[in-house]
């Protein structure tokens, strides 16, 4: 089992998950966030002083994969989620150790 | 009870109403332009100028701002405290007679505005007992005196800026804008900077609520400085109209320059610039031509705009601008008048400079916004010195980082998230919650 974290573009949030639903991912993790790499932030003024916003809003998607989809799943969020301009993101797997849903305690890649 | 005339009297109590506003007003124009964390503190130090300073006016401030002179021109006397002997009093010229409740109660409002202006220059640092106090200390010892000085007129034996000098100030851009600009630069140096001030952004956290807050005191405004012909007439249309010119002129003015010199024309610049212009015409707008505040507003939003920059290359914590934008604009206004006053307008007036009255105007207008500027700062660093060394003007600098919601007010602005609720603790007061997560005793 593998956790794919991605990193993306906020408005390319509606492709990535119709992007997944097509390979068969029917759940995911979404949460906002900010941050910085190649991409810089930009400048804001009130009243004259000058402030450097360097966090850009992003998009943290999280989905769980077995290790058979995995590869897939990396490729449907870097097509859907590519535009070839500066601060795409990233998309990085990590493997799992365990896995239980809550409800019936399923183990394992049942519980994914 | 001499007749009072019902024209007149329903305008200045509407008008009273109007600059009421204003207060609630600032507190949202504040607010907004702090960080969230300090957001409802900001609120809460106008919301407290309104409670508190209606007290100290109905007790002693009315009587010792309008009383009687008692000491040439600098103080009034003690005989209406509490407000007795009102009720059946009159003010204003013959054929204008108004009840003297309907003016005190219009004058109680600019001194609660007037006062809530200065929580600008502390915003986001201060412990809330000691702005408490210092409301009550300010508004008596500063305000009260500068609004018998410049407001109280009594045939010559009244005030002496605005009954014996002859300085011209319409609604207080002595009273009011340098008072409070002057005020502020004092308070400001005496309380010190904000923690992270110059290295940590401090950002306006919410700009719509500045812009309802600006909104709010525009439409006030109009109250303000045409409630102060205190009769329902044509000098009190000049005043409105002149108001409304100078406010739009310092919006456009303030946006202009901030295109040239930043690049972008901006929604704080644009709420910035009307108050810096309805504030320039605050003495002028029953003085000058429609045309002459066209002008005083337009200066006031370069100017205003070039001078809140100021702070950060002298190294003063003014955090929302009160001297850049209140005295100086004050002070753009008074001068003005010493250029722009035509006797056209206001018979009771004076000719400015470019009216052919020479030099005389300008130096009265001069010598008044220097008497009030050297006594607003003097007398409010000397009060703000002695809470500091007292029980201390600034919040624990660990209560300043957390915010001062949580620490002097145990609640916060925003629950957008809804995690950080938590649960209710029993039915004790959630500050000794706070207090217990720190390990203190309870007090």
């Amino acid at each position: 089992m593998k956790l794919v974290t991605a990193i993306i573009k906020p408005f390319k949030l509606e492709e990535v998950k119709e992007a997944l639903n097509a390979i068969g991912i029917n759940g995911l993790t979404v949460s906002e966030a900010s941050g910085y790499g190649r991409q810089r932030g930009h400048v804001e003024v009130y009243r004259g002083a000058e402030y450097t916003v360097d966090l850009v809003p992003k998009v943290r998607i999280e989905v769980l994969a077995d290790d058979d989809i995995v590869d897939r799943v990396v490729d449907a969020i870097t097509d859907a989620a590519r535009t070839d301009r500066i601060g795409d993101g990233k998309v990085w797997v990590v493997p799992v150790d365990r896995v239980v849903r809550v409800r019936t305690g399923e183990q394992g890649p049942d519980a994914i | 009870m001499e007749e009072i005339n019902a024209g007149d009297t329903a305008w200045v109590l509407i008008s009273a109403a109007l600059v009421m506003l204003m207060t609630p007003g600032l507190a949202l124009f504040y607010g907004g332009m702090v960080r969230a964390k300090s957001a409802l503190n900001m609120l809460m130090m106008s919301f407290t100028a309104l409670g508190i300073v209606t007290i100290v006016w109905i007790t002693i401030g009315y009587s010792l701002a309008f009383g009687t002179d008692s000491a040439s021109g600098l103080i009034g006397d003690l005989r209406q405290i509490g407000l007795v002997d009102t009720l059946d009093q009159t003010v204003g010229a013959p054929g204008h007679k108004i009840p003297m409740l309907a003016f005190v109660m219009f004058q109680l409002t600019f001194a609660v505005v007037t006062t809530a202006l200065l929580s600008g220059a502390i915003a986001d640092r201060t412990k809330f007992s000691a702005w408490i106090v210092f409301v009550i200390a300010w508004s008596l010892l500063v305000y009260v005196p500068a609004a018998h000085w410049a407001f109280s007129f009594d045939g010559g034996q009244g005030g002496w800026i605005g009954d014996r000098l002859g300085a011209l100030d319409f609604a207080g851009g002595t009273v009011v804008e340098i008072n409070s600009g002057a005020s502020a630069l004092a308070l400001a140096l005496v309380v010190g900077k904000r923690i992270g001030f110059r290295r940590d952004p401090m950002r306006p956290h919410n700009l719509p609520l500045v812009l309802l807050g600006a909104g709010l005191l525009w439409f006030g405004w109009l109250g303000f400085n045409a409630g102060s012909a205190l009769a329902a007439n044509g000098l009190a249309a000049v005043a409105m109209i002149n108001t409304q010119i100078a406010a739009a002129t310092g919006a456009l003015a303030w946006i202009g320059y901030e295109k040239v010199k930043d690049g972008k024309a901006t929604t704080l610049g644009i709420a910035s610039g009307a108050i810096a212009g309805a504030v320039a015409i605050t003495p002028a707008c029953g003085f000058v031509s429609p045309l002459g505040a066209v002008v005083i507003g337009l200066l006031a939003g370069v100017i205003c705009a070039w001078a809140v920059s100021q702070k950060y290359r002298l190294g003063f914590d003014d955090s929302l601008d009160v001297v850049g934008v209140h005295g100086v604009g004050g002070l753009v206004g008074m001068l003005g008048i010493g250029f722009l006053a035509t006797i056209v307008v206001n018979p009771a007036g004076a000719d400015g400079l470019l009216y052919g009255g020479g030099f005389t105007l300008l130096g009265k207008q001069l010598i008044a916004s220097i008497a009030m500027a050297v006594f607003a700062f003097v007398v409010t660093w000397i009060i703000a010195t002695v809470i500091t060394k007292t029980m201390g003007f600034r919040a624990d600098p660990e209560d300043e980082i957390a915010g001062l919601d949580t620490t002097q007010h145990a609640e916060s602005a925003y629950d957008l998230a809804g995690v950080a609720g938590g649960g209710l603790v029993g039915g004790s007061h959630p500050l000794s919650a706070l207090r217990r997560n720190r390990g203190e005793e309870d007090r």
